[in-house]
């Protein structure tokens, strides 16, 4: 991301301000492309009319495939008043509420299990002993390669009637995101400057002195942002509840789906999608300003992209 | 254990559904993903909005709710068609908001010179993105493209809740007629994931080494 040029103050003109003044902000506001501008020039006025007519003609073309998306939704009855109702009914909102309220829950409560899994996994594969590195390493494996509906069916088959189908979903997003987790962690720990161990050494701490006092307290900053976006992979996952019925949102939602009174399915999930966007929009926005205030520090930040799984992984299974 | 060697055609079976269902929905997802990806960086804004949206939404909207929407919701409006299919639709559409981060991130990994180097050439911007920047940002995103294979190889175990039978499927379908077997099922059948996984990681691991662009 390249970043915004600095716009240099318009100097006091003594006479003739307005004319440049205008001139001015309309060529900075080009540049807001930042990212794409490697491809193409700022265009010029014969680009910007070609830009104009492809854009009008790009916005014509989805417009027209929305109304025949529209159009169609009418024609099959989908846009009636019967079918998105249910969600005006307080106590379909209200059990939608109490259902968002444990699907929020479970991600909360598992993001904060899964800290401490990963903590102690990422400790076990980045120490010298083998006997700790290896069982730490094959887990953190294992539980990122399985799909994590497998994982969440095996342990409710397996200790249903002990963990409830809320815990069941708990506990497999802990393992998994865990295991995320731990890698984030590990990324972390060895982005910090070598250097800075070495020196810790040098003082005479030990390795859990370096971990402790040295690596850990800096890696935690540079992280911040990978593991708030590993909460929006969470919070996505916990819709994988519907393969067991969890009392989750979408688990309540579908109930109200399938009841023939209602029969709306498009409209629920519609509903669904908009509360997950909005959530999980505001979590990213929240993930994106950790790591530009990083940047600006000078800082490095853990590259979600660059640890296999993480951001689309689970994001990917959920 | 016996359930696992006498039900192993099954359980293959359904593990060739889960690739079926991988490999299509990779091919679409890839196309459809380096399409967006080019909307994203391209020069009218209206395709960028376009590629800005679909990204936001597909990225933010579990995949569960997206197969509710497309292979639960669409036969109502009259889209009739196998279950694969729409598995296959809805995988695709979930997982190229996926490859179209991906492609982004590699385009703009390209070094700025390249491109006005093309530019100054007198290539246009779709020459410049096909035949300087994008050849080169695909080498640069194997990495996160393996991610999301992947991350897509474990989300077909999503179409088990809707009636695709493949590999989880089985594990919810063996273990009702055999409950004493069920460790065995689920270590047999995440076996399975885990190879597939270890495969495309090795795959990519391989590519990266030769393709490597030397900075």
């Amino acid at each position: 991301m390249s970043q915004q040029t600095a716009q240099p103050a318009p100097k006091p003109d003594p006479k003739g301000k307005k004319a440049p003044k205008a001139k001015k902000a309309k060529r900075v506001r080009q540049p807001k492309v930042s990212q794409s501008s490697v491809l193409f020039d700022v265009p010029g006025p014969k680009a910007r009319r070609r830009n104009l007519i492809g854009g009008i003609l790009a916005g014509l073309a989805i417009a027209y495939v929305l109304w025949l998306v529209l159009r169609l939704l009418y024609e099959r009855e989908q846009i009636t008043w019967d079918k998105w109702t249910p969600f005006a009914n307080l106590g379909i909102i209200r059990s939608l509420g109490e259902a968002l309220g444990l699907t929020l829950l479970a991600a909360v409560v598992s993001i904060a299990c899964a800290l401490v899994f990963g903590a102690v996994f990422a400790a076990g594969r980045l120490s010298d002993h083998r006997w700790l590195r290896w069982p730490s390493i094959a887990i953190v494996e294992f539980f990122r390669a399985i799909p994590l509906v497998l994982l969440i069916i095996f342990l409710f088959i397996a200790y249903g009637n002990v963990t409830e189908r809320f815990g069941a979903l708990v506990i497999a997003l802990t393992l998994y995101n865990g295991s995320v987790l731990a890698e984030i962690f590990r990324a972390g720990i060895l982005a910090v400057p070598r250097g800075q161990g070495e020196a810790g050494y040098a003082i005479g701490l030990r390795k859990s002195g370096v971990m402790i006092r040295i690596l850990v307290p800096q890696a935690i900053s540079t992280m911040l942002p990978a593991i708030i976006s590993q909460c929006v992979v969470a919070l996505k996952d916990t819709a994988l509840g519907l393969v067991i019925s969890a009392p989750d949102v979408v688990s309540v939602a579908r109930r109200i789906a399938i009841n023939p009174q209602y029969d709306n399915i498009l409209a629920v999930g519609l509903v669904l999608a908009a509360i997950f966007i909005a959530i999980n929009y505001g979590l990213s926005r929240l993930a994106g300003w950790l790591e530009a205030r990083q940047r600006r520090k000078g800082r490095a930040v853990v590259q979600v992209t660059n640890i296999p799984d993480a951001g689309m992984g689970g994001a990917a299974t959920g | 254990m016996n359930v696992l060697i006498d039900k192993l055609p099954q359980i293959l079976a359904a593990f060739g559904t889960t690739l079926q269902l991988l490999g299509a929905s990779a091919l679409i997802a890839t196309i459809l993903g380096v399409v967006l990806g080019a909307f994203r960086v391209s020069p009218v804004p209206a395709l960028r909005w376009f590629g800005t949206a679909y990204v936001t939404i597909f990225r933010n909207t579990p995949l569960v709710v997206v197969f509710i929407i497309f292979v639960v919701a669409l036969p109502e409006l009259g889209f009739q068609s196998s279950f694969f299919f729409r598995a296959v639709i809805a995988l695709s559409l979930y997982a190229a908001a996926f490859v179209c981060e991906a492609v982004r991130s590699g385009v703009n990994a390209v070094q700025a010179g390249q491109a006005e180097a093309a530019r100054s050439l007198g290539m246009t911007f779709s020459q410049t993105l096909r035949h300087v920047v994008l050849p080169q940002a695909i080498r640069t995103v194997i990495p996160p493209l393996a991610s999301i294979y992947i991350a897509l190889a474990k989300n077909t175990a999503v179409a088990e809740a809707f009636g695709v039978t493949e590999a989880t499927y089985q594990l919810d379908n063996l273990v009702r007629d055999f409950p004493g077997s069920l460790w065995f099922l689920f270590f047999g059948i995440a076996l399975g994931y885990v190879i597939i996984v270890f495969f495309i990681s090795g795959i990519a691991g391989l590519l990266e080494r030769r393709w490597a662009v030397s900075r």
